[in-house]
């Protein structure tokens, strides 16, 4: 199991495109999967597409611009750079490469001109946004010292994708661009999207908590994932609580029998002597958990059954700050990530 | 809760506000994943148990709990759900629909225009685009929706669902972002910049515009920007009308008698878009109710989190009792989690001191039955 849980089809891809169901931890996963891939003196880049300034809320940083900069530094000399792609600038640095439109792109952005385009052709966008992520993967720099060769500056990049809902739609890039002119500079840069997206350079991952709903739109995302050719990751399942109970005890907890009595004889060993609702609020608390670990067995067997890799992520009980990205990037790390 | 702070915030009294008639519309906003729809059904169910008639429109309810409201299709119209209130239990009605945005956005077409014009409208393939994958078009069209069913005067209480945008403003601004888009003004600068705009206009930023308008042409191809334009053309002389229905839905949502409910989890992302929202609906002057605040996990027991803590190490050392130490252990869980909750809770009420506030405690499984949706609605307006 354990050397199943980051495989080697994981290890060598350089796009790592991270989604899930909204409220699993998505940007905070992709966050300490990017801190966890630039161990080692590695380079990596975490971009986000919504807009939502995620990445600067996680490592505590002022809103990012449209522009790579460093955001975290790894424990032993990795960098972490963060960028958030908007596809009003990106449209805009085309127009700018390809047909020289020089200080004017900014008044026509003011105009609304911008947006206008992009909202003419949904499928724009995400051709935009998604070639964006294809420049940044494929770009080189310097030259290896031995063989002339270029290197790439990256040595991986973690989308923060869109959620399950919507995932799918914005990664197949082939349909998005059957609303776009068939010839163009847009046109070529986005074949090469899809290659790259369809290439074993890429997997896409899945946040879920165990919970009835985040792991059905889990299983229904992988199978969307799989029908769109797109190379399917791993699942990260987050917030994973430990099972406090004996497994002994379980069945009995979740109904409540029996805990009142002997419980008070063994809190009175601990030398706890509690009033009765306190003992009853003990209960109700024991039962509450031992129903939900219940369900999380069974949520969990069902993702099994997917047979994909899986890692997991604890609750942090006092919360998601930059230190928990800290302790999360490590915990990945200890589950093979590299 | 053992908050002592002095301005603790006030308690979000639901029940008062259901079954107060003068309550027409309940608006349920909220990021992504924090149970908008759970919340919404489970006030309309309430609502319709203490005796008024209610519809809820939800926009993209889970599979289980579309079918637990009889949602099995997406016919775009009300029905009454099957099984929520026993025959004889008085004079309340509860019906349930969900967002069918394309026929929505048919009917509001049709509404608005002769058949014949309406069809060209339907015909054009932009309009398939507009309809469907228009960023904005959702929210929109549940606006739309929502002042569709007030107007028909069949419910005394219209509560509302809002779609899982991107940021849960999105439905405030989409009627102005489509009414931008649709005015017209953009395509023609685009299809034919010489001709429009002032002189002024062409000498400032002509030369540039129709550099633009060539670029945009050759990524999107003239077969699209024809079709818009077309579709632009076409869509004149409704225009006038859908941007009254969509200034009048507007003035509904800031009419006495609506109240916006926020929805959020005790998870900081969540909460920052509720102050956002809070924020939002201040400036606009609409009326905010209060926040659900879901899913959180109060403690039952006042024993501190230290104390149980020791008990646990005191029995783990001395091999006592295992499920005293591990109920010990999970008491000292639910302590910690409980403090992170509030604390992350304190940082939106410093902001919004005066925003009433219920909390709805975590239910161990899923709802997906109409039995879950009443517990929720106890728990909501307890």
């Amino acid at each position: 199991m354990t050397d199943q849980r980051w495989p080697a089809a994981l290890a060598e891809a350089r796009l790592h495109v991270v989604s899930g169901k909204g409220g699993t931890g998505k940007t905070t996963l992709a966050a300490a999967l990017a801190l966890a891939l630039a161990a080692g003196g590695r380079r990596t880049l975490l971009v986000e597409v919504e807009g939502r300034q995620g990445i600067a809320q996680v490592f505590d940083t002022p809103p990012l611009p449209y522009a790579e900069q460093r955001i975290a530094v790894a424990p032993d000399g990795g960098e972490v750079r963060g960028l958030s792609v908007d596809a009003e600038a990106a449209l805009l640095e085309y127009l700018e490469m390809f047909y020289n439109l020089g200080l004017a792109g900014r008044t026509l952005r003011r105009m609304g001109a911008i947006e206008f385009a992009t909202t003419l052709a949904p499928g724009l966008r995400d051709v935009l946004l998604t070639g964006k992520v294809k420049e940044c993967v494929g770009r080189t720099v310097g030259e290896d010292r031995r063989g002339g060769r270029r290197v790439p500056l990256y040595d991986a990049v973690v989308l923060d994708a869109p959620p399950t809902g919507r995932v799918v739609k914005f990664l197949d890039v082939t349909k998005a661009m059957g609303s776009l002119a068939r010839t163009g500079p847009i046109h070529s840069q986005s074949e090469g999207v899809v290659e790259l997206l369809h290439s074993s350079q890429t997997v896409v991952h899945l946040v879920t908590q165990l919970e009835d709903l985040p792991v059905q739109e889990t299983l229904d995302t992988v199978d969307e994932i799989r029908e769109a050719g797109l190379p399917m990751g791993g699942v990260l399942v987050n917030r994973v609580r430990p099972s406090r109970l004996p497994a002994t005890a379980l069945t009995g907890a979740a109904t409540g029998a029996g805990l009142g009595a002997g419980l008070r004889s063994g809190l009175e060993a601990a030398g706890l002597f509690l009033k009765d609702e306190e003992v009853d609020g003990l209960v109700s608390e024991t039962v509450e958990h031992a129903e939900r670990v219940q369900v999380e067995a069974a949520v969990r067997s069902r993702l099994d059954a997917a047979g994909l890799p899986q890692l997991e992520l604890p609750e942090l009980t006092e919360g998601v700050d930059l230190g928990g990205i800290y302790e999360l990037a490590e915990l990945l790390r200890e589950q093979g990530v590299r | 809760m053992a908050d002592q702070r002095p301005g603790r915030p006030r308690h979000l009294d639901l029940d008062e506000l259901l079954t107060d008639r003068s309550t027409r519309v309940l608006v349920c906003c909220g990021s992504g994943g924090v149970g908008k729809t759970t919340t919404a059904a489970s006030l309309a169910l309430r609502a319709a148990e203490q005796g008024r008639r209610v519809v809820v429109l939800t926009i993209d309810p889970a599979r289980r709990l579309a079918q637990s409201l009889g949602l099995e299709e997406l016919d775009n119209e009300p029905r009454t759900v099957p099984g929520a209130l026993p025959p004889g239990s008085g004079d309340g009605e509860l019906q349930a629909m969900m967002l069918d945005m394309r026929r929505t956005f048919d009917e509001m077409v049709a509404g608005h225009t002769t058949p014949e014009r309406a069809q060209v409208i339907f015909d054009n393939p932009f309009y398939q685009t507009i309809s469907t994958s228009f960023s904005g078009t959702q929210e929109y069209m549940a606006m739309e929706k929502l002042g569709q069913l007030t107007a028909t005067g069949t419910w005394d209480l219209v509560v509302v669902d809002t779609p899982p945008s991107r940021s849960a403003l999105d439905f405030l601004d989409a009627p102005q972002r489509l009414s931008s888009f649709l005015d017209g003004r953009m395509i023609r600068l685009l299809s034919a910049p010489a001709r429009a705009g002032g002189n002024a206009f062409r000498k400032l930023v002509g030369s540039t515009f129709n550099l633009f308008a060539k670029a945009v042409s050759t990524i999107l191809g003239g077969q699209m920007l024809a079709d818009a334009s077309a579709f632009v053309q076409a869509f004149d002389t409704l225009f006038g009308g859908f941007q009254e229905r969509a200034n009048t839905t507007y003035q509904l949502l800031r009419a006495p008698g609506t109240a916006f409910v926020v929805v959020a989890a005790p998870e900081p992302d969540a909460l920052r878009e509720a102050s956002y929202f809070v924020e939002r609906l201040s400036a606009e002057k609409m009326p905010l109710a209060g926040l659900v605040l879901n899913r959180t996990h109060p403690v039952h027991a006042t024993l501190s989190g230290a104390r149980a803590r020791e008990g646990a190490e005191t029995l783990e050392a001395s091999r006592g009792d295992a499920l005293a130490a591990a109920v010990l252990r999970l008491h000292a869980d639910r302590v910690e989690t409980a403090e992170r909750e509030r604390r992350v809770l304190g940082r939106f009420t410093r902001a919004h001191p005066t925003v009433p506030i219920v909390d709805v405690p975590a239910m161990a499984t899923d709802v997906h039955d109409l039995a879950g949706l009443r517990e929720i609605g106890r728990r909501l307006a307890s």
